[in-house]
């Protein structure tokens, strides 16, 4: 089975570090995940690809216990759904981006700890296997 | 020009089999020009707010063709707000004397949903799971609670007090109420929050006339005044609902800039007011808006709810008729249901429920995705 990547351009693929692909305005410095073509604070359009680091701290998380309404989730319902963190990461001490945890327990998750980018299966898709990012705790 | 309450009607909040989102907007109205001894014909101008009714202006189909200007509003979950602004300006502005705001809704049980794209977020952000509400409270409330000092206890013990509340109000949908172990104990849905914790999208509509506040006595003894109706947006570096990332610098959210801004208006502080309606769309969003709006500061909460504060008969009394978490969310009525609930508490109309001591200055507030607040102050 092949893995893909679920969007292009928003993790470097294929890559044993992955890193997040941001984007940073050269104007104002403001760094957005994903990249954006218009900056969201002065607005100018003068952003450029910025690549966001693979470590940071858990600035705020919860977990998701059941299935999200489909669409738009894609991911595995029913007997087969797992439940996952969510959190954001601040990477760099520049920009907080929201992602899935690798854990889903809360006994197991606190505010501030240091988490690292990872790759992980989403889900399968024609004979592919979808690939995405989480974080997980460092150590 | 100021601008007065003469009637509030509602159309009870639940699940109504049959009846549509249109026949519960046109009975809500039915009630408010009841209310305030006017007919249909008399009414000037209208706004109406709704997520699942395409057309809320087609209620005239119900009530009368009179031609009037009918305009059709949405803005989340601030609707009602956007409505209720909307008609006091049209009055401020001298366009016209008599009108309407009026919200209605039907929605099927659970968490909304939408295409991510709508609202400027990537399609892999809903793919993924990610495109959902509920988790957004779970996680403003579980870093507040980190932050501020706020227990699991808390959360359960403001389910608990508006399900009583929501007891005592005929138009509630949820009317029984769970004890606080009960709460605590339903299915975890986002961390820290359970099932009993949020509130439920669901049925139901309401409607209020307003006109200019000299003639408010041709039509009642007991006219309500509108001093303030505000709406506002999230500002950047507010931590808001459907943000795939956020930058590190902070600001206050758009509960707080409306706050403020509504406060500034109408010459009042939080001091002043007697009763409020706050956004529950989950306990840990009443606990929140207490201190986003003015109420108390971040931490205060716990205390507060210990000691009963917020109970009906405590000094800061919230969601006297049960709040989002036992009327539900019709969307586009939630916000005048507010409005409605005030409108008795100040007019001593508001029978079990009734807060002691002739409330005068009663507040309402909404938030909703994607990063939207509005608030409204009323006072006899």
């Amino acid at each position: 089975m092949a893995q893909v990547p679920i969007a292009d351009g928003i993790f470097t693929w294929p890559s044993d570090q992955p890193q997040l692909i941001g984007s940073r305005c050269t104007l104002c410095q403001i760094v957005t995940f994903p990249a954006q073509v218009s900056c969201p604070r002065c607005p100018s359009t003068a952003m450029e690809e910025h690549l966001l680091a693979r470590r940071g701290r858990l600035w705020a998380w919860t977990t998701q216990d059941f299935p999200p309404p489909s669409p738009p989730y894609a991911g595995p319902t029913g007997d087969a759904f797992v439940p996952f963190g969510v959190g954001y990461v601040e990477l760099g001490g520049e920009v907080r981006v929201e992602a899935r945890l690798t854990e889903a327990d809360p006994s197991a998750l606190t505010q501030g700890m240091e988490m690292e980018l990872v790759l992980v299966p989403f889900r399968d898709r024609d004979g592919d296997e979808v690939m995405t990012f989480a974080f997980r705790p460092v150590g | 020009m100021d601008v007065a309450i003469v009637g509030v009607g509602l159309h009870p909040f639940g699940r109504f089999p049959g009846v549509s989102g249109i026949e519960m907007g046109a009975i809500a109205i039915r009630r408010a020009l009841g209310d305030a001894g006017v007919e249909w014909r008399d009414i000037q101008f209208a706004f109406g707010g709704s997520y699942e009714v395409d057309n809320p202006d087609a209620v005239v189909a119900l009530l009368g063709l009179t031609g009037i200007p009918f305009t059709d509003v949405y803005n989340g979950c601030a609707t009602a707000a956007s409505a209720l602004t909307l008609a006091s300006d049209t009055i401020r502005l001298g366009d016209h004397g008599l009108g309407i705001a009026v919200g209605m809704d039907k929605h099927l049980p659970g968490a909304f949903s939408a295409d991510p794209r709508q609202y400027a977020c990537p399609s892999w952000y809903g793919e993924l799971g990610q495109f959902v509400t509920t988790k957004f409270f779970g996680m403003k409330i579980n870093k507040y609670m980190h932050d501020h000092g706020i227990s699991h206890s808390t959360l359960a013990k403001v389910v608990a007090k508006n399900l009583r509340n929501g007891a005592l109000n005929e138009n509630a949908f949820r009317r029984k109420p769970l004890s606080e172990d009960e709460i605590l104990g339903s299915p975890m849905l986002n961390y820290p929050l359970t099932q009993y914790m949020f509130c439920s999208p669901d049925e139901g509509a309401a409607a209020v006339v307003l006109c200019r506040a000299e003639d408010a006595r041709r039509y009642t003894d007991t006219p309500i005044y509108l001093r303030a109706t505000t709406v506002r947006t999230r500002r950047l570096g507010a931590f808001e609902v459907h943000s795939p990332w956020l930058p590190v610098e902070e600001t206050v959210g758009p509960t707080v800039d409306a706050s403020r801004a509504a406060f500034e208006i109408a010459g009042l502080g939080p001091e002043d007011v007697d009763v409020i309606q706050l956004q529950d769309t989950d306990a840990g969003a009443e606990i929140i808006h207490l201190a986003e709006n003015g109420f108390c500061c971040d931490g205060d909460q716990e205390a507060l709810v210990a000691d009963g504060a917020l109970e009906i008969g405590g000094a800061l009394p919230v969601n006297t008729d049960g709040g989002l978490i036992a009327n539900g969310e019709p969307i586009g009525a939630s916000g005048l249901r507010q409005v409605h609930e005030i409108v008795l508490q100040l007019r001593a109309q508001a029978g079990d429920r009734q807060v002691p001591g002739r409330p005068k200055v009663g507040y309402t507030q909404l938030y909703g995705a994607p990063g939207t607040a509005g608030v409204s102050i009323l006072s006899i």
